[in-house]
């Protein structure tokens, strides 16, 4: 794919997210710099090995790895890795990583856990190709990531900027109750 | 919300109740919704996708377990993937938004080949152009990514509409697909121009970011129009931070690029790059603050930008201290002046929970400290050591290593640093950079050299790592007899003998029959030892053991006196062990045995662009073969040349000189083979007239300017067709072991014969003709080997002091320190020692060291100091020793002749 050269548009490697034993929840490569599947499973292995121990939860953290810069957060036993080249402005990656772990908490309703998040995986795919294309950022703010990948599951109710965690809770409680009914 | 994935099949009473039943659901440790899923089981779920009646709800299951399988590294064969694709195209159908979203992400996903695009094309430009702003937007991005450039032009129009569309989401998916397809198709996105221009100005915040790096991309080859829309931008009022930060970067090139002296005159770009220090978002004052530290700026420039890193050291988020500290490190290589203000700042980082920040703070800290805070810094990294990584140690050691070279006062309490750091847990790696250092501080640094010594003896009493006990045990040998007490070391490599594995063994051996060379008090003592060794298990052990005891009693040919005992106990090996390889495989078993003296010493110099590649990602490099040696294959072919045969071992040839311009009639350039007494000339002819076959073909050599050469013999060439090339050979005597020097006039002769080139015969009659050929000069580098030495100091210190010669010289007005340093060593055409080719920034003096061996095979050291006076007036102190006083005398002459 597109190798962008240092004066040009901030790039993003690869976006993964991974779950607290280190394996795939959903990823996604932009650079060629991991060719086939087993090299990709074992810079996930790595990188996760390397994170595992550091707390990464009230505020991003950020190690310089294999000539690489990767951000990383986790939440429950979500981790959320965004890699990217050595001379990329940290602070770009950061805001990347937060619309990433933001949007899908908002996507799942506060729930972000591994298996709400492999309940709604389709939600999380499109979560990642509506904030990177190709590599180049397309969005990070949560809220309008969070808007574009739901914009048709809403069900014309309030929208999600305006919610609050404990009411978006509350409204997807109802719609569970309500699918039960049926 | 959240809704199920997973259907009927697939547990569906379990599904529903996890906020309800939670609890019972903890105790399930390994739940997924895919658990047990298998490809061709879905694959077969794939068939849903035909039904006239879709299920949508089924069909989006279905898509996301085929996005799971792929996401989880599963792949498809070519049939699959089709059979897939053409059932994903049948779900156009449906107009559920969800499930098209899916087979947008499928679509790309399954990456189809051309002629399968062609079916989904009509339906994404269908898509294109819908109400909905998300079909567009996302229809967009997926057609782009599969299509080619005919499929290009068709939809154009669409784009370029899309590229100004009101909305920004599908504004920005237009120029995001602008910037993608502009890598195979520049000629078309160039076509956007005016419409990019339009969103540049958009209130989108990230239609204006991709925008601008779309338009820059369309630009980038333009320097003039980059550098006038840098400027007209930054005049005005970038929204975005992301743009911001572009501009900043496309600022910072066109500055660099044009050059722009920032202290005369053309302020406005710094003035941008100043003012966005100030700006509200950190990662533009980051940005800003990272590119003017990267320029060549005064401290005074300097200083606002190092005050905002500063104020980052304190922040509460990681990344910015990280950031923040990463870029003061770079800083603090080329100038540790500028970053002592933030020490303070830098010192409360080495306790910062991200060991990342943490090293970079120490590192930092180590370039910028001054004398007086050392042991306080190194009582701190001590205290620190135990609990990062081994790859952070290294990058540590290297630092303390460094600092100690610049503070050699303080080298009592580095060296105690290293040499706990030595006792502590810690892999190979960590383990080589420690000794590494050790002993480039003892060779460094006179005072350290006991110390170090004994710390090294203590290592090696309890060392795990043969490679590091035989490198320590050598170097241990060279150095340790020269000291005041040598008989302390003998008991620590005597215990080696009886405690360690083979190699390290025949290693003790080895150093214990140097002390014993060395030192003559110790010999008798020596030899008792070296008697015990005889009984060793090891045949290279006894072997060792046996030689050394032979030669040291002096009663074998090997050395009969003691000077040839120590030759051939110290002497380096002077033959680059890639050369005496490449001679080596070459070497066919003979009669004659393989001689030594006839491999090359010339050390090739590594091709650039190793070095450029920083370990990262060298994948052409790292295939280039060891390189041949040419000298190797001259030699091969000049000594096959009867003429030539008795002329003895060749010197050096130099790099092909050319006589030419490039495409003209006739390309020749010209290789210099150097011999003791004899020169050969080598001139490498192309014939490049299809019409023309040259014969006898001759050069003509004039070198009435050149005293010293007289011309023995010529050797012409018969026949010179078209597209071939070949040799001519012109040799000179000169006196032996005289580097004669002079200019060389050229004149290549022949017969032309007009070549009818469809039938490929050459006419009867020739016509005769010549052909000028550029001068060129035989000159003293010519004469001169490029041979490293591994230490300059030792090398230097065992050389007679009456040998040198030392004069100071004016070399005028130059364009820089840096210019000056390579015209001098290309004069001398001597190897560069210790990096120190290399000039830094902004220095105003440099010294330089050189080594090189002059004909007659007479080693020569060369020590420069350069020193600026006034505007870029460089003057010049040139001490040289050498084997042989006269050739240090030569080196002045070549120097001031040159």
């Amino acid at each position: 794919m597109a190798d962008f050269s240092k004066e040009s548009c901030p790039s993003v490697k690869n976006i993964l997210l991974l779950d607290s034993e280190g394996k795939r929840v959903a990823v996604k490569y932009f650079a060629d710099d991991w060719t086939t599947n087993a090299s990709k499973l074992a810079y996930e292995k790595s990188v996760f090995t390397k994170t595992l121990k550091t707390n990464a939860r009230a505020e991003a953290e950020i190690t310089l790895f294999d000539g690489y810069i990767v951000v990383y957060k986790f939440v429950h036993d979500l981790h959320f890795f965004i890699t990217a080249g050595d001379d990329e402005n940290e602070l770009i990656l950061a805001s990347v990583l937060n619309g990433f772990s933001d949007s899908v908490g908002l996507l799942l309703r506060g729930d972000v856990e591994k298996r709400t998040a492999l309940e709604n995986l389709d939600l999380i795919l499109l979560c990642i190709d509506e904030i990177i294309d190709g590599g180049i950022i397309l969005e990070t703010d949560a809220n309008t990531i969070a808007g574009k990948v739901a914009t048709n599951a809403v069900d014309g109710s309030v929208p999600f900027s305006e919610q609050t965690i404990s009411q978006a809770l509350a409204t997807a409680r109802e719609h569970l109750a309500r699918s039960l009914l049926k | 919300m959240p809704r199920s994935l997973v259907g009927g099949d697939l547990a569906a009473p379990e599904m529903a109740q996890p906020y309800m039943k939670k609890d019972d659901d903890d105790e399930e440790v390994e739940y997924s919704p895919f658990f047990g899923i298998e490809k061709g089981a879905v694959l077969q779920e794939a068939r849903a996708f035909h039904d006239p009646q879709l299920d949508v709800r089924r069909c989006s299951q279905v898509i996301t377990k085929l996005l799971y399988l792929l996401n989880q590294g599963e792949t498809f064969t070519k049939v699959e993937a089709t059979e897939v694709f053409f059932a994903v195209t049948k779900l156009f159908q449906s107009s559920d938004a969800g499930l098209r979203r899916l087979v947008y992400l499928m679509i790309k996903e399954l990456s189809p080949s051309s002629d399968e695009v062609i079916i989904v094309t009509s339906s994404l430009m269908k898509d294109m152009n819908s109400k909905t702003d998300m079909y567009r937007a996302n229809a967009i991005r997926v057609l782009c990514r599969i299509i080619d450039g005919t499929l290009l032009t068709q939809i154009e129009r669409y784009l370029k509409q899309a590229i100004v569309d009101k909305n920004p989401v599908v504004a920005s998916a237009a120029l995001v697909s602008g910037i993608h397809l502009a890598q195979a198709n520049p000629e078309i996105v160039k076509r956007w121009s005016n419409e990019v221009q339009e969103a540049v100005q958009s209130r989108a915040p990230l239609v204006q970011f991709h925008g601008l790096a779309l338009l820059h991309q369309i630009r980038q080859n333009d320097r003039l129009a980059v550098s006038k829309l840098v400027s007209s931008l930054t005049r005005g009022s970038v929204r975005s931070p992301l743009a911001q930060c572009l501009l900043i970067r496309y600022t910072s090139q066109v500055m660099r690029e044009s050059n722009i002296n920032s202290q005369t005159g053309d302020r406005p770009l710094f003035d941008f790059l100043e003012s966005s220090l100030r700006h509200k978002s950190e990662m533009v004052i980051l940005e800003a603050a990272r590119k003017i530290t990267e320029m060549d700026v005064t401290s005074r420039e300097l200083a606002p930008a190092i005050t905002v890193l500063q104020l980052f050291l304190s922040s509460s988020k990681p990344v910015l201290r990280f950031a923040a500290v990463r870029t003061l490190n770079k800083v603090a290589m080329t100038r540790p002046l500028a970053v002592t203000t933030c020490n303070v700042d830098l010192e409360g980082l080495m306790s910062d929970t991200n060991r990342s920040i943490a090293t970079l703070a120490i590192t930092t800290l180590l370039k910028t400290g001054n004398e007086s805070s050392v042991d306080r810094l190194i009582k701190q990294i001590t205290n620190f050591m135990s609990d990062i990584a081994d790859e952070f140690k290294i990058v540590v050691v290297e630092a303390i290593r460094s600092l100690c070279l610049k503070f050699p006062l303080k080298y009592r309490s580095m060296l105690n640093f290293l040499s706990n750091s030595l006792r502590e847990e810690g892999g190979f790696e960590y383990k080589k950079a420690i000794v590494d250092s050790i002993i480039t501080l003892i060779s460094e640094i006179p005072d350290a050299k006991e110390i170090g010594l004994l710390h090294l003896c203590e290592f090696i009493e309890d060392c795990e790592f043969t490679y590091l006990s035989s490198q320590i045990l050598h170097f241990l040998g060279n150095e340790g007899p020269r000291t005041s007490d040598p008989s302390r070391y003998i008991r620590y490599i005597y215990n080696r003998v009886i405690l360690e594995n083979a190699t390290v063994r025949a290693s003790a051996v080895s150093t214990l029959a140097k002390f014993g060379a060395l030192v003559d008090t110790l010999k008798p003592r020596i030899f008792v030892l070296l008697r015990r060794c005889l009984f060793d298990t090891e045949d290279e052990v006894r072997d060792r053991a046996t030689l050394y005891l032979q030669t040291l009693g002096g009663e074998v040919a090997i050395g009969n006196n003691e000077k040839d005992a120590k030759d051939f106990l110290f002497g380096s090996f002077d033959v680059p062990l890639a050369n005496l390889e490449a001679s080596l495989r070459t070497y066919e078993p003979s009669e004659e045995p393989f001689d030594i003296s006839l491999v090359s010493r010339e050390v090739r110099s590594l091709p650039l662009q190793e070095k450029k590649a920083p370990g990262k990602k060298a994948p052409a490099a790292a295939a280039t073969p060891a390189p041949v040696s040419a000298v190797d294959a001259y030699q091969k072919m000049l000594s096959s040349i009867p003429e030539f045969a008795g002329f003895g071992r060749l010197f050096k040839s130099s790099e092909p000189v050319e006589l030419t311009e490039a495409e003209t009639e006739y390309a020749v350039n010209v290789v210099k083979h150097i011999y003791d007494s004899y020169v050969v000339l080598q001139y490498n002819c192309t014939n490049t007239i299809e019409e023309q076959l040259l014969e006898d073909v001759t050069v003509c050599v004039d070198a009435s300017d050149a005293e010293e050469f007289s011309e023995i013999c010529s050797k012409p060439l018969a026949s010179l067709p078209y597209n071939s090339t070949g040799q001519i050979f012109v040799a000179f005597e000169k006196p032996e072991h005289v580097p004669a020097i002079g200019k060389i006039l050229n004149l290549l002769k022949f017969t032309v014969k007009e070549v009818d080139t469809s039938t490929g015969e050459a006419d009867e009659d020739g016509v005769e003709d010549e052909y000028q050929l550029e001068e060129f000069e035989v000159a003293a580098a010519d004469y001169m080997l490029r041979v490293p030495v591994s230490n300059f100091r030792n090398a230097w210190e065992n050389m007679d002091p009456e040998s040198e010669r030392v004069d100071e010289y004016g070399l005028g007005v130059r364009e820089s320190l840096a210019e000056a340093v390579s015209a001098v060593i290309n004069i001398l055409g001597m190897q560069p020692c210790e990096g120190t080719e290399v000039v830094p920034k902004n220095a105003r003096s440099h010294s330089c060291l050189l080594s090189g061996v002059f004909i007659g095979d007479v080693k020569v050291l060369v020590r420069l100091s350069f020193g600026l006076s006034g505007p870029n007036e460089v003057a010049m102190k040139l001490a040289v020793r050498s084997d042989d006083p006269e050739v240090s005398d030569k080196i002045h002459e070549i120097v001031a002749s040159g």
